[in-house]
């Protein structure tokens, strides 16, 4: 088994590459993992592994991307900075690349506040731009922040995130050539449904010369339901939803509601593959992961490559 | 100024309930500001416990004593003539205060009165925001006068996160976006360029790193 990662060799080779999204059980289950595994499996290049999404507690991404690593898929290992200070994150850099996870993505987290402990003390000791910086001078420079060199560098594909849909809108692609300067190889989005304003954001970051720099990846997430689309409208600080995605979720029959959110979502991917820029999508189907081989192939996307 | 509010008064009453002469004091300084242990609130709160007392049939004695600064020694020590006449302080005095007379008077048990808050400002009447975290290290002159460490919900050096919308805090749109400010107000100076620089990680220690901050000076020692 070829143990670099497969994300990268897809993109490096000139792919549009096609990530999706695992949510890691809320127990010890390693099954609930694998069956998702499974779902993913020849659909998708690389699979990324939340982090205690929603500061939820759930088994450890880095536990769960080993599981997957075994099962021959390629993860990506999500990691947020809310809750380990510079001392845990360098070590788990090097654990997971020991244990063989290839990719990582470096991001903020969100706040604790929201999940169910919400009095947990908030770490934050590095942002999530700081944190790029420190996983690519570890796996360059073979170095540590404050400069002790490591016995062996971590071999790690680096990614963090960008959403195009927060504010100060202006400021965004500030930020996102702030992430790549810091090191970022490849980025993944925030979900995108207002595509005019995705492609503005795009243009911009072309303008700057970023898409030349790092791989940028489209997120999308297939809706089940007009109720699903407006709390993400409402509820989801950072999300975007334009009111005719709502009005055409609620346009059609309740039965009928999944597949119009799996319509909406291929169509997207399909109008994605034409901004000038985007290297590939990474799908975020949240506890729905069955859907993601349909979609992948309604959108023209399979077979997905295979390297020796 | 170091700010605090006043712990409901059930949980008052039961830590002072196995004391029976008891000295409420306060403090005119920051918790005075802030409305949480000056004189009038020092006052308001013995009259209140007095009352409770009364009206259980508790046989306790309640006086109060506000000092100019419970922090500070000089103003401390000025309770030696009359402690020994309570077997229990409720001091209305942040946690400096707090600690300040029972470093002084060891036999005596110190009871805290307010939950210390944060170091903050006074906004308006009747309303008080924290803006300092007393990191040790100052770096208000890079963010347009915005701390992002005490005001930002995580911390962030490199700045705003994917939930700032509308100038809102992802946390509670009550909260506003501490990087909105900071990028408005450079905005504002010109001086936006600023932020395409990557600040690096903090440096804690001068915080954290050797357990209980002091300042020593010794131009100021006698």
């Amino acid at each position: 088994m070829n143990n670099s990662s497969k994300l990268k060799r897809v993109l490096e080779g000139g792919g549009f590459a096609v990530t999706a999204e695992c949510g890691p059980p809320r127990g010890a289950n390693s099954d609930v993992v694998l069956k998702k595994a499974e779902m993913l499996r020849n659909n998708v290049d690389a699979v990324n592994v939340t982090d205690n999404q929603t500061a939820i507690v759930r088994m450890s991404s880095i536990a769960a991307c080993s599981l997957l690593k075994t099962a021959g898929l390629d993860p990506v290992l999500q990691m947020v900075v809310r809750d380990r200070n510079r001392i845990a994150l360098q070590s788990d850099i090097l654990g997971a690349s020991a244990l063989g996870i290839r990719n990582v993505l470096c991001l903020s987290g969100d706040h604790h506040i929201f999940g169910n402990q919400p009095q947990a003390m908030g770490v934050f000791d590095l942002d999530s731009i700081q944190f790029v910086q420190v996983v690519r001078t570890m796996r360059d420079e073979g170095k540590i922040l404050g400069g002790d060199d490591l016995s062996q560098p971590p071999d790690l594909f680096i990614g963090a995130a960008a959403n195009p849909f927060a504010d100060p809108f202006d400021f965004r692609v500030i930020r996102l050539a702030k992430k790549i300067r810091a090191g970022a190889d490849f980025i993944q989005t925030q979900c995108i449904y207002n595509l005019d304003r995705f492609e503005r954001w795009m243009g911009m970051a072309g303008d700057r010369g970023l898409t030349d720099k790092a791989y940028i990846l489209g997120g999308v997430t297939p809706l089940k339901s007009p109720g699903m689309a407006k709390y993400m409208k409402n509820k989801v600080s950072g999300m975007d939803i334009p009111d005719e995605i709502i009005k055409r979720m609620e346009g059609v029959p309740k039965y009928k509601q999944r597949e119009e959110g799996i319509n909406i979502c291929v169509e997207t991917i399909r109008r994605l593959r034409e901004v000038p820029g985007i290297k590939g999508v990474h799908i975020m189907a949240i506890e729905w992961e069955e859907v993601v081989g349909e979609i992948v192939e309604r959108a023209g996307l399979l077979p997905r490559p295979v390297f020796d | 100024m170091i700010t605090g509010e006043q712990k409901p008064i059930d949980e008052i009453r039961e830590m002072i309930a196995p004391y029976k002469r008891i000295l409420v004091l306060g403090c005119a300084s920051c918790v005075a500001e802030c409305a949480a242990g000056g004189e009038k609130e020092t006052a308001m709160l013995a009259s209140t416990l007095r009352m409770a007392a009364k009206m259980k049939g508790e046989d306790v004695l309640i006086e109060e004593k506000t000092l100019d600064r419970q922090c500070v020694r000089d103003f401390v020590i000025l309770l030696d003539d009359i402690i020994e006449k309570y077997d229990a302080v409720l001091s209305l005095g942040c946690g400096a205060g707090v600690q300040a007379v029972a470093e002084m008077f060891t036999e005596v048990p110190i009871i805290p009165a307010i939950n210390t808050e944060f170091l903050g400002e006074t906004r308006d009447q009747g309303y008080w925001v924290e803006s300092c975290l007393g990191c040790g290290d100052c770096m208000l002159h890079h963010f347009g006068g915005i701390c992002p460490v005490a005001r930002c919900s995580k911390q962030l050096l490199n700045g705003p996160c994917g939930g700032s919308m509308d100038g809102r805090c992802e946390i509670n749109p009550d909260v506003k976006c501490a990087w909105h400010l900071i990028v408005d107000r450079l905005t504002k100076f010109g001086a936006l360029d600023r932020l395409e620089n990557i600040y690096p990680p903090k440096d804690w220690s001068r915080k954290q790193g050797g357990g209980p901050r002091k300042i020593v000076r010794e131009d100021q020692q006698k």
